[in-house]
């Protein structure tokens, strides 16, 4: 339980921290928001990768399964985030 | 070595935080999406480089490679060909994949450890039960917002709630049974059925005009998901991204729900729909009131106006008319007028989803204008063109108390000079109740296809 505290800290902090940012994202962009997070919550690849590499026929398919998931929201989350946001332009900016 | 994977965890989650700074301004967008893919470029390297993972042989790279590779695959595939006006089903997909992967990885870790201590025991049964619900729950959004298999409305069934209520009992007693004994794995996989079962049955009476609380809510349950995971691996990176998505969902949870004016229980138990309770007739409130018009007389009405208000609604997206829409608010404005777009935060299916459909039409961002922003200005527009919205105009959200819709903020389109509908008939929204508006004095209805009534309107307008 040493580790429990500190990491619990850490969360509350973060949750914090989101919330901060979060209420100042305006409407306009409330949807890149949801899959930008979603990249972003793709994070989990890392713990995929530890997971397939730990040896053991059960846990090696899923964290197999699990980095193929993950992998998608990460490549998937990010690129199509790209793909809204560079859409939102002024008119006298042009293409960008 | 530990000192520098921890150490890029850190600078990876910076990155992460300026990543979601940049969301909050459309002009720094770009920059934050790509310093947020820049930090999980830079996890994923330091994580390669941990012993366990570069020591794990040529067997445990080739398939780290293998499912990257195809991860990598599909997810650009899904992310270069879908459609704007699929949005909301690419992110009920991601929130899915999000909530898998923390469930299989929590059973990775259970299923690897010999003698797992409490806190990795109730943080795998936490990532399990929110892993696999979130799995579920969002495979059910993405098939009702496509419409594969089930009704786009709500379903309901006799005993529901009760059901639901023994389901959650049941993952709490698998959990408990889990932490007593966490080498049965088979409770975990037992748990993981339970939680898919509640998954699909706490989706299911969620229809239509609610999706956009669902998908909000399942986006912050994914982060929950990832944030428990972290509890299981020790690893504060995951658990600083989580809570960061968790806190993401439910605020935007929370604004759809004022958006709507009713409780987040309220949405989840699927309390509004066709059948919730006597309303008014629409017999009663249309018979004889409702004037039909032509694109010719629409572009009359435009000719004198100077400013034009465009409510988009779902009905926009559905006919795909998002392009058409933008050719007439330019040729509006080559004619001297003043066009802006009104944008209920319910509009569509998704948080934000017709800002995003306008912009991808080349629509300046500025010209796209929040709810409370606009409505003081309707007084002063000469024309208020809807098309495909019904329930977020409808005025009896704020003169009658016993409507479904009582209390939720509208746009105050009614106090616009003259208001012009364009929808195919007169059947009613999400709510199911016949809308006053549609036989207001001031308003004129066009009954057609959101796409065509457009095209016509910009024919009528450079014929006139």
């Amino acid at each position: 339980m040493d580790t429990f505290l500190p990491l619990l800290t850490i969360f509350m902090l973060a949750v914090f921290v989101g919330v901060e940012i979060i209420t100042k994202v305006p409407p306009l962009l409330h949807t890149p928001l949801m899959s930008g997070s979603n990249a972003i919550s793709g994070i989990t690849i890392i713990g995929a990768l530890l997971s397939v590499a730990a040896g053991g026929t059960l846990p090696t398919i899923l964290g197999f399964l699990a980095l193929v998931l993950a992998t998608i929201n990460v490549v998937g989350g990010f690129l199509v985030t790209h793909r809204m946001v560079a859409m939102f332009r002024k008119k006298d900016q042009g293409p960008s | 070595m530990s000192v520098f994977i921890d150490f890029t965890y850190l600078l990876a989650s910076v990155l992460f935080i300026f990543g979601i700074k940049g969301l909050t301004h459309p002009r720094t967008a770009v920059r934050g999406n790509l310093l947020g893919a820049t930090g999980m470029l830079l996890a994923v390297v330091a994580t390669l480089a941990d012993r366990q993972v570069f020591g794990s042989g040529l067997q445990g790279l080739g398939l780290i490679l293998a499912g990257v590779l195809l991860g990598t695959t599909i997810g650009a595939t899904l992310a270069l060909k879908i459609q704007m006006t699929a949005m909301p089903q690419m992110v009920a997909l991601l929130n899915a994949f999000g909530g898998g992967a923390s469930a299989l990885i929590a059973g990775a870790v259970l299923a690897d450890t010999a003698d797992p201590g409490t806190q990795t025991v109730v943080a795998t049964v936490v990532s399990g039960i929110i892993g696999s619900v979130t799995f579920w729950g969002s495979l059910v959004a993405f098939d009702k917002l496509q419409g594969l298999m089930l009704p786009d409305n709500p379903v309901h069934f006799p005993a529901q709630q009760a059901l639901n209520v023994i389901l959650a009992v049941a993952t709490v007693g698998l959990g408990a049974w889990i932490v007593a004994d966490p080498s049965q794995l088979t409770s975990y996989g037992l748990l993981v059925v339970v939680g898919s079962v509640l998954g699909v049955l706490l989706t299911i009476p969620i229809g239509g005009a609610d999706m956009p609380v669902a998908i909000a809510l399942l986006n912050s349950y994914s982060g929950l998901a990832a944030a428990s995971t972290g509890f299981v691996l020790n690893n504060d990176i995951l658990i600083i991204t989580g809570s960061l998505v968790g806190a993401s969902g439910l605020i935007l949870t929370r604004i759809m729900c004022k958006a709507m004016n009713r409780s987040l229980m309220n949405v989840l138990l699927g309390a509004i729909g066709p059948d919730s309770g006597p309303v008014q007739g629409a017999d009663e409130v249309y018979a004889g009131r409702v004037k039909s018009t032509s694109p010719e007389e629409v572009a009359m009405l435009f000719d004198g106006a100077r400013r034009v208000v465009i409510v988009p609604g779902y009905g926009m997206a559905v006919a795909q008319a998002q392009h058409q829409v933008r050719d007439l608010a330019n040729l509006l404005e080559s004619k001297g007028t003043e066009v802006e777009f009104a944008i209920h935060p319910v509009a569509g299916r998704m948080p934000g989803h017709m800002n995003v459909l306008l912009a991808e039409a080349n629509v300046d961002y500025d010209k796209l204008r929040a709810m409370d922003d606009i409505n003081p200005s309707f007084q002063q527009t000469d024309v208020t063109l809807i098309i495909g919205a019904n329930d977020i105009v409808n005025p009896v959200a704020r003169t009658d108390p016993s409507s479904p819709i009582a209390g939720m903020p509208i746009l105050d389109v009614d106090k616009s000079r003259t208001v012009v509908v364009v929808k195919r008939s007169l059947s009613p929204g999400f709510a199911g109740i016949p809308n006053p508006l549609f036989a207001a004095d001031n308003t004129v209805m066009l009954f057609a296809d959101g796409k065509k009534a457009v095209l016509d309107l910009i024919t009528a307008i450079k014929d006139g």
